[in-house]
């Protein structure tokens, strides 16, 4: 038992974790949940593959009878799949973050000389790792299918960009629902039955004057709607300022509901 | 040196529950206290107060010398917990997890994997060290989270009822790995249900129930307290029970328990048992077994507090899991 020396010399504790060290951890942590998705095929598959069966499905099975003919479906809905996916994606801060705290994980992250929003802005961050490859990855997809950028590298930079800053301000829903949820299995189930109908009672898959006046009222203001909008005008052109701006607000006004109130009962139950 | 850990008038409520309730006690720099009581007594609140992951709702503790509340982020460079619930990540590799911690602790990434093949080396989990943490028996499981709090080289160590769940052989292997431990010099608080344990490695203990101290001492003095030893026999034929009863009685001074064919009775002193067996023998009484075990958790809670050691269903901060 030579190599356990268990103290050493005390060295000089410093007072308060810094900023610099709290970005240190956060990549820290970042990278741990990276890694965790190398070892976990099926969530690797949950934000890559299943988005491409979705494309698939979309352009081949419905894209002839929704709009005539596939490719034309394509450059309409692979934003609408790109936002859909983004918002799955988000998901899994809030099961990783349950599992961390059903399991422990986050007792023995707590009681390390971190900085306390560490765990926090680590696994946000590794979030927009993932959403990035997503993005890319469904990109990609849709080329080689043959959807095509209409506007410029400004554009398509652009609509990355907002989907981003979309996907921070809704991962502080997940937030919340990874703290409320008994396990991760629920933050999944709430991910099924209250996104779905958000994202598809909106113009994400199907143009808004095909549905029902009631229903028209809602998918009009629906983020997922603006959203959707915004990353078409950006990507393949047509109308931008109108729906971005929606769609920013929207981002700012979920943060701003959602952020203090993740915050709040984080805070009670840890 | 510093100053180990002191409580002073430790209380926490969760809601209706009170579960601790005015607690004190003293670890001294080096030495490993025991604290010991049933499920539900407050140790794990007490050892989470401790570790700075709940607030006292009053009382105050420091350890080290610094105060838990006032100057946390100093308490967390000393501590290392390991328990119940201070857990690794299932997901990770063995290496990978001690890789994690290095890093938060602000090591290099050289030198925390070289902590990290240090500690599964000294932990015997280097075969194991690239395969997720998930795939561990539940012996390799407790040896990694306590791996995973030796990182930092902590001067203080909490072990939070390490050995529950662990078959005998995975149990007596850690204990002497945290025998190791203490020879290092580190101070350890234990929390255990187990007075065997608390006996093999604390030099204090402090028996805890319904949130209150309701004994400390060495644990030769609470065994003295408490009544030491238990004379359990077995008669071969079932046929010679009442005499055994009979003659183990008369020996003993006590009233001898009888469960199956299996009498047993508390002994003040160890000279009984040659007696109770010569006794046994001239009467031509053949015997299955004899044996002295040592006074159970249940029955240092009933000569201590009159009432057997309650199983209550689960520490309050377990019931609340999901609405913490």
């Amino acid at each position: 038992m030579t190599a356990i020396p268990a103290t050493t010399t005390p060295p000089a504790l410093s007072p308060r974790v810094s900023p610099a060290e709290g970005v240190r951890q956060t990549l820290t942590l970042a990278w741990r949940t990276i890694v965790q998705v190398r070892h976990n095929p099926w969530e690797l598959g949950d934000f890559s593959i299943q988005p491409i069966m979705f494309v698939l499905l979309f352009t081949y099975v419905f894209g002839g009878a929704i709009a005539g003919s596939t490719g034309e479906y394509l450059t309409f809905a692979l934003p609408g799949i790109i936002v859909m996916n983004m918002l799955f994606v988000t998901m899994y801060v809030g099961t990783g973050l349950n599992t961390d705290l059903t399991k422990g994980v986050f007792d023995r992250l707590r009681s390390l000389p971190i900085a306390r929003w560490a765990p926090l802005a680590g696994r946000i961050m590794a979030d927009q790792v993932k959403q990035a490859w997503s993005i890319a990855l469904l990109l990609t997809v849709g080329a080689i299918l043959g959807f095509r950028i209409g506007t410029s590298v400004m554009g398509l930079i652009g609509a990355v960009a907002l989907l981003l800053f979309f996907a921070l301000a809704f991962s502080w829903v997940s937030v919340l629902v990874g703290v409320i949820a008994k396990d991760p299995e629920h933050v999944q189930i709430f991910g099924f039955t209250a996104l779905f109908p958000v994202t598809f009672v909106s113009n994400a898959f199907v143009e808004t004057d095909t549905m029902p006046g009631w229903l028209q009222a809602w998918v009009k203001i629906n983020p997922v709607t603006k959203l959707s909008d915004a990353t078409r005008g950006l990507l393949v052109g047509g109308p931008v300022a109108e729906p971005l701006m929606a769609s920013i607000m929207w981002a700012l006004v979920i943060a701003g509901v959602f952020a203090p109130l993740a915050v709040w009962v984080f805070k009670r139950r840890v | 040196m510093t100053a180990g850990i002191q409580a002073e008038g430790l209380v926490k409520r969760f809601g209706e529950t009170t579960a601790l309730n005015g607690v004190d006690f003293v670890a001294r720099p080096g030495t490993v206290l025991g604290l010991l009581g049933p499920n539900g007594a407050g140790k794990t609140t007490a050892v989470r107060i401790l570790a700075t992951l709940l607030q006292p709702d009053s009382g105050r503790a420091t350890v080290g010398g610094y105060d838990i509340v006032h100057a946390a982020h100093r308490v967390r460079q000393l501590i290392g917990l390991t328990g119940q619930y201070a857990s690794v990540d299932e997901t990770l590799t063995g290496a990978e997890n001690l890789l994690l911690i290095g890093r938060l602790l602000g090591m290099p990434r050289a030198d925390a994997k070289r902590r990290a093949r240090e500690l599964l080396a000294d932990f015997q989990l280097h075969a194991a060290g690239d395969r997720a943490a998930k795939t561990y028996s539940g012996g390799m499981r407790r040896r990694l989270d306590l791996a995973a709090s030796l990182v930092g080289r902590p001067q203080i160590l909490y072990l939070d009822e390490p050995t529950t769940g662990l078959d005998p052989r995975a149990r007596t292997e850690l204990w002497g790995l945290i025998r190791g431990l203490v020879a290092g010099g580190a101070t350890v608080l234990l929390t255990t249900q187990y007075l065997d344990e608390a006996d093999q490695l604390a030099d204090d203990i402090v028996v805890i129930d319904h949130g209150r101290v309701i004994a400390t001492g060495t644990p030769a003095e609470l065994k003295a307290k408490t009544g030491a030893q238990n004379l359990a026999v077995r008669p071969v034929d079932a046929a010679d029970l009442s005499l055994v009863v009979s003659v183990v009685g008369d020996l003993t001074h006590a009233v001898p328990e009888v469960s199956g064919q299996l009498v047993t009775a508390p002994i003040a002193d160890p000279a009984v048992v040659p007696a109770v067996v010569r006794r046994l023998d001239d009467a031509g009484v053949l015997l299955a077994g004899l044996e002295l075990r040592g006074a159970s958790l249940n029955e240092v809670f009933l000569t201590l507090t009159g009432h057997p050691a309650e199983e209550l269903d689960k520490e309050p901060e377990e019931v609340g899991e999901g609405a913490r």
